[in-house]
């Protein structure tokens, strides 16, 4: 197959998810507790597109992976050791916040400026990548966003799967209602895909595409132009966390026949 | 003075689906909470008048459509256009659209073309004092916030589940239509339909009344020593049918496949609820054979009555989470159940 492609991922990072969180309301607005000192992940649905994009390329000869990512410079340098690790990428970084309380127009016009400053970015190969929603401010908008910024109309999001055929053309699997699928073929490049879970493992770590990808990311990381998020127009009346604690009640001595049948009155039961 | 404008696409037969008119009892509400704040429809499709028909008493001062075949099938480019067509026509400051898979491809894109703003995974909505707010999740479900905007147009995406459907008064209805003519670029992807596992194979059931979530404990050595996975599948199975239920999954028992270790093989990523799965909502839950603290526990934070099955007494996906916590044997306990459902069946 001779299509190669463009591909840029975009995508942030996030408190580890099993670390406690904790939203705090200061002079500049609402937080997470401690949040610079939280440890941070790569985002995972946008991991999921990173993966699919390092597979994409390999299969596209010619073809050349990017990360575009707003973040703090020091915590993405971070998580950048292991994520480096994982597939070749050349990394764009933007110092910003990370956090979820950002707005998503406002993280959208950042990273579309910096996808439009890649030098020798050809429009006609181009796919942006990226989690269809974040694991922070989990809305979705981001990337549809970016899109339309970056004047691109077909768009995909909780996308599963994608196959390039020999035509240029795209197949697609995208999630909707009910456990299935909406299939749908496009032209041809420029597209945006909103990445959900895909079909690839996390690849293991590869020391050598470190090495090659540590010499980029240290100097893109130096090269971070600080970009800042306002907020505008936007309160937060309140953020808390859930009132979860129910009363358990820990059953001990019934038998399984006993269980079973309370279980099936309960199922029943409007 | 606000004008709301409740934004839905269509069926493929021309109605409304349930979201939709949930959305709409909603769009009710913020319209009358705000006071003088005038209230529209506005809806796309292949066909429109009957979705329009099932409007009728809501209070909508108009009904407009962008109907025809382009806009037949859920695809960005037509549905972005036929919404921003309709918002543009409304003159709507807020606009309020159901979560629907094929409104939240669109709808933050519609809302970027606008200059206008948008909130998604909305789970609640209060109009007081001419204030507009609303509630979303942060963080994975991990935190509530209640927002405000003052930005406009400010597009609302509903989660399903929070209101009531509207139950029109019924008759027929004017639908306006509103003209769009889709640029040829705006074609260059086709819908080719749906893919979804054979009926036999169908576990996920949005509509279901009970959520079994299955954690990775099936797939491990039972008291014998020895690993009993081809006996879950069928226990999970027969539960499923028996009992109508949808099947959820926790990380640990989604991802066994790509570890080479032993899996549930109905079990997909489409099953997967938590953290970076889904937080689906039915009235019950059960979990089986489920371990781990917050944050795996998010995904059954929108389930009523939860219920668990664990050999561990201090199980922490069911303390303080589940209402009652059932120290037994999940192959033991649901072998029963599934027998004393199918005797009843």
């Amino acid at each position: 197959m001779s299509i190669a492609c463009q591909i840029v991922v975009c995508g942030s990072i996030v408190p580890d998810p099993l670390q406690t969180l904790e939203p705090v309301s200061g002079a500049t607005g609402v937080s997470l507790k401690n949040e610079m000192m939280l440890p941070s992940v790569l985002d995972p649905w946008a991991a999921h597109a990173l993966f699919e994009a390092a597979h994409l390329a390999k299969k596209l000869p010619g073809s050349k992976v990017w990360l575009v990512s707003l973040a703090p410079k020091a915590k993405l340098q971070q998580v950048m050791m292991s994520v480096a690790q994982k597939v070749p990428f050349e990394l764009v970084a933007v110092d910003g916040p990370a956090s979820g309380f950002t707005d998503a127009a406002e993280v959208a016009a950042v990273l579309a400026d910096a996808v439009k400053a890649i030098p020798g970015l050809d429009h006609s190969k181009l796919l942006v990548f990226g989690g269809w929603e974040s694991a922070s401010r989990g809305a979705g908008s981001t990337m549809q966003m970016i899109g339309e910024r970056l004047g691109i109309v077909d768009q995909f999001q909780g996308v599963d799967e994608l196959t390039v055929n020999g035509d240029g053309s795209m197949r697609i699997l995208e999630r909707v209602e009910g456990g299935k699928h909406q299939v749908s073929v496009c032209k041809g490049f420029p597209a945006l895909l909103g990445w959900a879970t895909g079909n690839l493992p996390e690849p293991v770590n590869n020391p050598q595409v470190g090495m090659v990808n540590m010499r980029a990311v240290m100097p893109a990381l130096q090269k971070a132009k600080p970009a800042k998020t306002a907020g505008e127009g936007l309160k937060f009346a309140s953020v808390s966390l859930p009132k979860q604690l129910r009363e358990t009640k820990v059953v001990k001595d019934m038998t399984p026949d006993q269980i079973a049948a309370e279980l099936v009155e309960w199922i029943a039961k409007d | 003075m606000e004008t709301i404008l409740f934004l839905a696409h269509t069926e493929a037969d021309g109605t409304l689906a349930r979201a939709a008119l949930e959305t709409l009892t909603a769009a009710r509400t913020a319209a009358a909470g705000l006071g003088d704040a005038e209230l529209m429809v506005g809806l796309f499709g292949g066909k429109t008048q009957e979705g329009a028909a099932q409007t009728q008493g809501a209070g909508a001062k108009r009904i407009l459509g962008v109907t025809g075949a382009d806009f037949s099938q859920p695809r960005y480019a037509s549905d972005a256009a036929a919404a921003e067509a309709l918002c543009r026509e409304a003159k709507a400051s807020i606009v309020i659209c159901p979560a629907t898979s094929r409104m939240a491809r669109v709808m933050s894109g519609v809302a970027l073309r606008l200059g206008g703003k948008v909130d998604t995974h909305i789970t609640g909505l209060k109009a007081e004092g001419g204030v507009l707010s609303v509630n979303r999740w942060y963080y994975r479900q991990r935190m509530e916030a209640v927002l405000q905007r003052t930005q406009r147009p400010w597009v609302l995406l509903l989660e399903g589940g929070c209101h009531e459907a509207w139950k029109g008064t019924g008759g027929t209805a004017s639908v306006e239509a509103v003209a769009l003519a889709l640029p040829e670029n705006c074609k260059r992807t086709v819908v080719e339909g749906l893919k979804a596992p054979a009926n036999d194979q169908q576990t996920i059931r949005p509509d279901a009344g009970i959520l079994l979530v299955a954690g990775a404990g099936w797939t491990k050595a039972q008291a014998d020593g020895k690993a009993h996975v081809e006996d879950a599948e069928k226990i999970i199975l027969d539960f499923l049918e028996c009992a109508q239920a949808s099947l959820g999954g926790s990380k640990s028992v989604v991802d066994l496949g790509g570890e080479g270790q032993a899996v549930l093989r109905f079990m997909t990523h489409l099953n997967q609820i938590g953290q970076t799965g889904s937080t689906p909502r039915h009235a019950k839950g059960l979990s089986t054979c489920c371990h781990g603290e917050e944050p795996h526990v998010v995904g059954w934070r929108f389930i009523n009555e939860r219920r668990a099955i664990d050999l561990d007494t201090n199980c922490g996906w069911a303390h303080g989470k589940a209402d009652v916590l059932y120290v037994a044997d999940a192959f033991e306990v649901m072998k029963k159940v599934n027998a004393l459902l199918g005797a009843k069946a």
